[in-house]
């Protein structure tokens, strides 16, 4: 007789009433599947990590700290006393990029991650309810968007006075506009959707449309904004500490590294590239692992 | 004329088109559904029948007019109150591609119907009841937790179909359902369709342009044009003896899959399908009607009436 | 009778993870001169590829693997892109599905008819101008002068499909291949647009009409090809291929199709679905719903087998039924 053809992957058919029911991806799949599918995003998030440790265990892994001027060896070149030579203070440089590292990748990672929660969520809210709340978020982001954001950032640091904290508020302040205008644009074409329509028609709440419809829609556009925003919040905090409103010398932070390097560019070059690479390194990191997390939570990607 | 399960009157649906004009989508209609029946609706892009669709379960708000549930009026009820008889109403859509949320397992697609309506209780209920509606719908059960695009077209119908039915509704409307499906594929929907129907007591409201799709499904049809209905009654009579027209053009228009059976030219309506923006005055057919007298282009033509039927037409055929 | 177009074993495909998926499989087919030839399938049976692969159209990554396709006895697989472009639209052209999307929005229609007269011939430009009103007139475009000056937004889709059509007749090519031409469109339009293509197809151009619709080949067509899963399975005259049909495939179609006639009794169906393209079933792509499949079926591939009149069939049991 004919044999049946089954599709070879099929194991076992599941019947309502079954003891056993099928099981969901669990998050060890998911993070299996990363593993597997993309060793860019791996390598990333060991380097994030790698910088993570760095920044915790930063007394342990020098004998100097960031403060300690030498100015006997003021701008002295990469040697085994200092490996990535000293700076204009005679301050060591690896030392000040350990430290540095502990207030950027915060300033990097924090207000990228508030702005990009603010501006996802009142993006969304204002997409979706439309009418007046839309005209007043949006009213209020253009507000934002349509100042000099320098200005904008020296503005609130002023009245604020300095801090990290302060440096956290006002970047997130700075940023969530931006985000907020893509992700409304986006739950505008996804709220036209019929599969939005079907869950309205069902009578499904709006506050689990956004959630459970429009949020998962937007996380890549998210992910995208999120990757920019981390160089842009670094390089922001160095201008603000610049204009001394942000972190001062002898404190050090990669932005303001960057900054006061750039005098010394011809004769001491090191000074400002060091902090540069560490700045590119840890964003590309970003933007793999980002990468990386929307091919996986993208579902036209999975079993293919 | 009560008794109807679902009855719309009077319903006008007007859209602003941009400066000072408005597109004309749905104009003074009246229709009615009887428990347990499937009503065609048909009519050519544009002609209103989808905007009618969504109107008569409230999915879109009538620029006036009445929706009548079991004697109730829909379009009067607060959104709470209407919260209370949603349930009973649900739709399936044209495309399975569009209509399925591409970020959601086919779990959470038919669970949510079940969790807004808090039908289950607990997760496991609640799974158990999706595989129940699953092979109900003819989805094998380990595909579970698979996304949409992993299925094809049928299968994604099928699993819209789950979705629809899973709260238990008594309409549904089924928006062009299987206008995006392959041949082959097609009647297994439409077979699907007629199943529920009679397993759930189910009542539909089918909108298609595809006349021999509509013909096999309805128990009665209503025929569209620009935003009228034209003409109504039970499928059979209409297509033995059209009396509208427009109707009688659109069912020889259909090409036949018969080689020996060609549609002749003289068969042919000439001209496109006038704007909804401007719509002609009178009778709305006039300005393509071979049959137009004068008074068709100035009065409109009122409603005749004789046994289940119903034309807007000065010079009804076949009577 | 001469051929217009002739294609030879043409396979084509394109890469996927899991290898080349063989979207076209050994496929022959002839459109005569003055004729419509009807190709059928449904989506994904690669009756879109075979005619992008005439066309030279095929979208990078894919490509003709092999065969031979014979314009007019000119062969078209290895030609140089610039010779072949100069034969797309002069010799060769094509109309798509949706007549929207493949018109310019930004352009006025008049002067996306003209283009393919500057582009292929040396013309003043009121010849040009003169001669797409003309060609507009003769597709029955109303008003074509005024027309002309229209965006294509502003027009109706039986227009814009109209005008698509004038776009590719204006230099009068021997070949004109039809790719869902009505699928889009209403079906009192619809019925306009075919009645249209009769007409061209008097006119002495040679049609390869790609429909899922077997009323618009019924309606249409002179010759029929049926395609499944890549490879042609049934090919007849229309009335032979109506009244006859031998592959369970044509047979599941037609009864598809004719039990659609009112009465609510359950519909005939084929059961399952196409298959996809990287998961081809061994042997007959159809044996997975066919109602007639036999051991055989899912070995190795038939043969297409003339059954007498230029009824080929490429089925096993179709021809030991005829046998019999």
């Amino acid at each position: 007789m004919i044999k049946k053809r089954a599709f070879p992957e099929k194991e076992k058919v599941f019947r309502p009433g079954d003891e056993q029911l099928p099981e969901p991806d669990g998050f060890r799949t998911v993070l299996r599947r990363l593993a597997g599918e993309n060793k860019l995003a791996v390598v990333s998030a060991a380097v994030i990590l790698l910088f993570v440790l760095a920044a915790v265990l930063a007394p342990v892994l020098t004998p100097y700290t960031e403060k300690d001027m030498d100015l006997r060896h003021r701008l002295s070149p990469p040697s085994p006393e200092h490996l990535f030579g000293t700076d204009e203070g005679g301050r060591d440089i690896l030392t000040r990029m350990l430290f540095g590292s502990r207030v950027s990748l915060l300033i990097g990672v924090v207000p990228s991650l508030v702005s990009m929660l603010l501006g996802a969520a009142l993006g969304i809210v204002s997409g979706y309810a439309g009418g007046k709340t839309d005209a007043v978020i949006m009213r209020l982001a253009d507000l934002m968007l349509a100042f000099p954001s320098m200005l904008l950032a020296m503005v609130i640091m002023y009245t604020l006075g300095g801090g990290l904290m302060n440096i956290f508020l006002t970047l997130s302040l700075v940023n969530w506009a931006g985000v907020a205008r893509v992700v409304r644009s986006e739950t505008l074409r996804i709220i036209k959707t019929e599969y939005v329509e079907a869950a309205r028609i069902t009578g499904v709440a709006g506050i689990r449309i956004m959630l459970c419809h429009v949020l998962p829609n937007c996380i890549p556009t998210m992910l995208v904004l999120f990757t920019l925003n981390i160089p842009a919040s670094i390089l922001t905090e160095s201008s603000l500490s610049f204009l001394g409103l942000g972190i001062q010398p002898p404190d050090a932070s990669w932005g303001l590294m960057v900054n006061t390097g750039r005098q010394f560019l011809y004769s001491a070059p090191w000074l400002s590239l060091i902090p540069s690479a560490a700045i590119m390194a840890i964003v590309l990191a970003f933007n793999f692992l980002g990468d990386g997390l929307a091919d996986v939570l993208d579902p036209y990607r999975k079993n293919q | 004329m009560s008794g109807f399960l679902l009855e719309g009157k009077d319903l006008t649906k007007e859209f602003p088109a941009g400066g000072n004009k408005t597109v004309h989508a749905v104009s003074n209609v009246s229709l009615g559904l009887n428990e347990g029946e499937t009503l065609g609706l048909v009519g050519e892009s544009g002609c209103g029948k989808s905007t009618l669709g969504r109107m008569m379960i409230r999915a879109l708000k009538p620029t006036s007019g009445e929706v009548f549930f079991r004697g109730r009026s829909l379009t009067a009820m607060s959104d709470r109150e209407f919260a209370a008889v949603r349930r009973r109403f649900q739709m399936i859509f044209q495309d399975p591609y569009a209509s399925l949320n591409p970020r959601m397992t086919v779990r959470s697609l038919i669970a949510e119907p079940l969790e807004t309506h808090r039908i289950c209780s607990g997760k496991k209920e609640t799974t158990e009841k999706v595989l129940e509606l699953m092979d109900a719908v003819g989805v094998p059960g380990d595909f579970l937790y698979r996304y949409p695009h992993q299925f094809s077209g049928g299968q994604r119908q099928r699993i819209g179909i789950a979705r629809a039915i899973a709260q238990s509704p008594e309409v549904i409307v089924c928006d062009e359902p299987v206008s995006a499906l392959d041949v082959s594929v097609r009647n297994q929907i439409l077979n699907l369709l007629s199943d529920l129907r009679k397993t759930r007591g189910l009542t539909y409201l089918f909108i298609s342009h595809d006349l021999s799709v509509v013909r096999h499904i309805s128990d009665r049809v209503c025929v569209m044009f620009l935003g009228k209905i034209c003409e109504s009654g039970p499928t059979e009579e209409i297509w033995s003896s059209p009396a509208h027209p427009y109707t009688s053009f659109l069912l020889r228009a259909v090409p036949k899959a018969d080689p020996k059976r060609r549609t002749d030219a003289s068969a042919l309506l000439t001209g496109e399908i006038p704007s909804p923006i401007d719509p002609p005055a009178g009778c709305r057919f006039h300005t393509r009607c071979p049959y137009a007298g004068k008074i068709c282009a100035q009065e409109e033509p009122p409603l005749r009436t004789w046994g289940e039927r119903t034309v807007a037409c000065h010079f009804p055929l076949n009577r | 009778m001469r051929n217009i177009l002739e294609v030879r074993h043409l396979c084509a495909g394109f890469p996927t993870l899991k290898g080349e998926a063989v979207a076209v499989n050994d496929v022959s087919l002839t459109v005569p001169e003055g004729k419509i030839v009807g190709l059928v399938g449904e989506s994904g049976c690669g009756k879109s590829m075979t005619a992008r692969a005439v066309m030279g159209l095929i979208r990078y990554p894919g490509r003709v693997i092999s065969g031979s396709i014979l314009l007019d006895g000119r062969e078209l697989v290895g030609m140089p892109k610039k010779e072949k472009r100069a034969l797309r639209g002069s010799e060769m052209s094509m109309i798509f599905q949706e007549p929207m999307t493949s018109l310019n929005p930004v352009m006025k229609v008049g002067r996306q008819v003209e283009e393919a007269i500057r582009i292929h011939e040396k013309v003043t430009a009121e010849e040009a101008a003169r001669r797409s009103v003309e060609i507009l007139t003769k597709v029955g475009v109303p008003e074509a002068k005024k027309r002309c000056l229209c965006y294509p937004h502003q027009l109706s889709g039986g227009l814009r499909q109209r005008v698509m059509i004038a776009m590719a007749m204006i230099l009068g090519p021997r070949l004109l291949i039809a790719d869902e031409p009505t699928t889009a469109l209403d079906v009192t339009v619809e019925a306009q647009i075919l009645q249209l293509m009769r007409t061209l197809s008097s006119g002495g151009t040679g049609i390869l009409l790609i429909s899922h619709d077997l009323g618009v080949i019924a309606q249409l067509c002179d010759h029929v090809y049926v395609m499944y899963a890549g490879r042609i399975v049934e090919s007849a005259d229309v009335n032979e291929l109506f009244d006859r049909p031998l592959h369970p495939y044509t047979r599941g179609l037609l009864n598809s199709v004719r039990s659609l006639r009112g009465g609510g009794d359950v519909l005939d169906t084929i059961p399952g679905a196409v298959p996809n393209l990287t998961r081809m079933p061994a042997g007959c792509g159809f044996s997975p719903r066919c109602p007639e499949r036999c051991d055989e079926c899912v070995m190795d591939v038939p043969g297409l087998v003339d059954m007498g009149n230029g009824h080929l069939v490429r089925c096993r049991p179709a021809e030991g039924e005829e046998a019999k």
